[in-house]
């Protein structure tokens, strides 16, 4: 195990040295948050009846959002992956005493987690003290708050398992470009990375919701906003572990696979 | 111990005429060509043996280190390497051998040095105490001091090298497989990294295989080469034994004063020019002192050199031989 905490651990340092880019994430993620936030506010004065998440909980929503971006936007890869595939140093990885998909399960999500820790603390600071209807507020009690943060666990690495699968096509195409668009505009949509999902039509939802992009960001962002309440709460961790594991199984038999017919790539 | 049996493997590689017509084309039908790494690849290498891997480009070296290091499947035949089939048994094989890929980097390009070694170190399982040792003295034998506290990335070339070889033996492995492990060094590196590796095999007892194009390093390091070409062992043998095959011939050069002598009948000329004179002699049929005293004998004598072939120009000679 303790391999694997270093590997996360110099992943994490390595990563620590990008603070430009952080300050331009947080910049870009408050404009964003804004827009988005302007948006829903004018569509719910045309009809709020017809509005199925209330102004409070769509500023919790869209906040907690831009602030843990990193963790779940799916269009995010770990470039070092990518490349060591492509420019064949990848030989190196599998000349270590590891296996290689929880190798790279580590090394992605602890990049996800170091760009979300440089960026969230800023943007929750001035989201709590921004005004009516943009404030963000604190979920109503403590158990909400954890079930918000296990779920937020479980949606990191659903995100991380699937985009394992965009690492392993790269075996076989040597470019991600197209293979990460088509994906990730598909699996932010149905994740509510978008419009959340309660939007959705009634009939789409329902299926929507049981999808793996379901077990994506949907889920911590509506527990945190009181979207999700009650034993709906318990049924959608139970939805994220199922999605996880099953992703995670898959995802191993698809890199074996790709492993046997491995070509290192510039001699 | 390393056995290969009848390894091969081959690559398809998608074949492509030049022009924008063709490139058109490919996008719909693509003919492929299968490439054959290797053919039937054999051989056997002691424990504690150093073994120079030669070849020219595109024969198959890599190719066959990669297969010893697990990372490669082949087609067909077997290999085992301390009792374990290497891509069957990848972690477990991986935990003995270090492997230092010369065109490639095992270092974290953004942290320290020292960083990427304590990684190593982790993924290894070292002991601590055990680690700090090897550490120490690796870095002492290469040179290397502060340099471990730089990031990769402001490195250089030669630098970072020395760097990639301790990282490759921080975890002590009882193979250790250089793919180039002298490219891009300086004069004084690279003698450091010869005398390292020498040292290495003596004293450890390190089994070394070897690839490289600079046949000084195999001078200095190898009794044993493995000659591969197209994909085929074509030789398996000693450097000395070599040498004898091609050294029945010794070039003799003369820089002298005068007229240009004459040459003894066992004497073929190579460069015949005012003031410096070439030629190669058959020593069984005209002994190096007899040469030498036939020239002399005629002409005032500035210099003379007798030299026998090198390295470099055997395994050319070697190449055209298999016509590789």
């Amino acid at each position: 195990m303790s391999a694997y905490l270093a590997l996360f651990r110099i992943r994490f340092s390595a990563g620590l040295q990008y603070r430009a880019a952080a300050l331009g994430g947080i910049a870009t993620q408050f404009a964003w948050g804004f827009m988005l936030i302007l948006q829903f506010a004018a569509f719910y004065r045309t009809n709020p009846d017809a509005f199925p998440m209330t102004p409070s909980q769509i500023a919790s929503y869209i906040w907690m959002q831009q602030a843990l971006l990193a963790l779940f936007m799916t269009w995010f890869v770990e470039h070092d992956i990518l490349s060591s595939i492509t420019s064949g140093s990848i030989a190196y990885e599998l000349a270590r005493p590891m296996n290689l998909y929880n190798r790279w399960f580590c090394q992605a999500t602890a990049n996800r987690v170091v760009k979300a820790t440089l960026r969230f603390v800023p943007i929750l600071l001035i989201a709590f003290l921004l005004p009516e209807p943009f404030r963000m507020t604190l979920p109503e009690n403590l158990e909400q708050l954890s079930f918000f943060l296990v779920s937020t666990v479980l949606a990191l690495c659903v995100v991380v398992a699937f985009s394992m699968f965009i690492y392993t096509t790269v075996f076989y195409t040597l470019s991600s470009a197209g293979v990460r668009l088509v994906a990730s505009v598909l699996a932010d949509f149905f994740a509510g990375a978008i419009i959340p999902l309660p939007f959705f039509p009634d009939g789409v939802r329902q299926v929507v919701e049981l999808l793996p992009f379901a077990a994506m960001q949907n889920m911590p962002l509506r527990i945190y906003s009181g979207s999700i309440t009650g034993s709906d709460v318990l049924w959608g961790l139970g939805l994220q572990a199922f999605w996880l594991i099953t992703l995670v199984i898959l995802g191993k038999l698809a890199m074996r696979k790709a492993l046997t017919k491995v070509i290192v790539q510039g001699g | 111990m390393i056995t290969l049996q009848n390894i091969s493997k081959s690559f398809r590689v998608a074949k492509r005429q030049t022009g924008l017509g063709n490139a058109a084309r490919a996008l719909f039908s693509r003919e492929y060509k299968k490439v054959q790494a290797l053919d039937n690849v054999s051989f056997t290498i002691n424990e504690g043996e150093m073994v120079g891997y030669i070849g020219p480009n595109g024969a198959g070296k890599s190719t066959t280190i990669k297969v010893m290091c697990g990372i490669l499947t082949p087609d067909s035949g077997e290999c085992k390497i301390n009792g374990r089939t290497p891509w069957k048994e990848r972690k477990s094989h991986v935990r003995d051998i270090g492997v230092v890929f010369g065109q490639r980097s095992q270092l974290w390009w953004d942290v320290p040095v020292i960083d990427s070694f304590e990684l190593i170190r982790d993924i290894y399982k070292v002991n601590s105490n055990e680690y700090q040792k090897t550490l120490d003295t690796l870095t002492e034998l290469l040179d290397l001091g502060e340099i471990i506290k730089t990031p990769t990335r402001s490195l250089s070339l030669g630098q970072r090298m020395r760097c990639e070889i301790v990282a490759s033996l921080l975890h002590n492995p009882k193979i250790l497989f250089l793919d180039e492990p002298t490219i891009g060094l300086d004069a004084v590196s690279k003698i450091a990294v010869r005398q390292f590796i020498k040292n290495l095999n003596a004293e450890m007892k390190t089994t070394v295989i070897l690839t490289t194009h600079d046949m000084q390093d195999i001078e200095a390091l190898t009794e044993r080469i493995l000659l591969i070409g197209k994909g085929r062992i074509l030789l398996d043998g000693s450097l000395t034994e070599l040498q004898k095959r091609f050294s029945c011939e010794k070039t003799l050069i003369v820089d002298y004063n005068g007229q240009m002598p004459k040459l003894s009948d066992n004497m073929t000329p190579v460069e015949l020019k005012e003031g410096r004179l070439t030629v190669t002699f058959d020593p069984t049929k005209l002994s190096v002192s007899d040469a030498i005293a036939y020239i002399s004998n005629q002409v005032e004598v500035a210099d003379i050199s007798v030299v026998s072939i090198s390295a470099e120009q055997m395994v050319a000679a070697l190449y055209e031989e298999h016509k590789i």
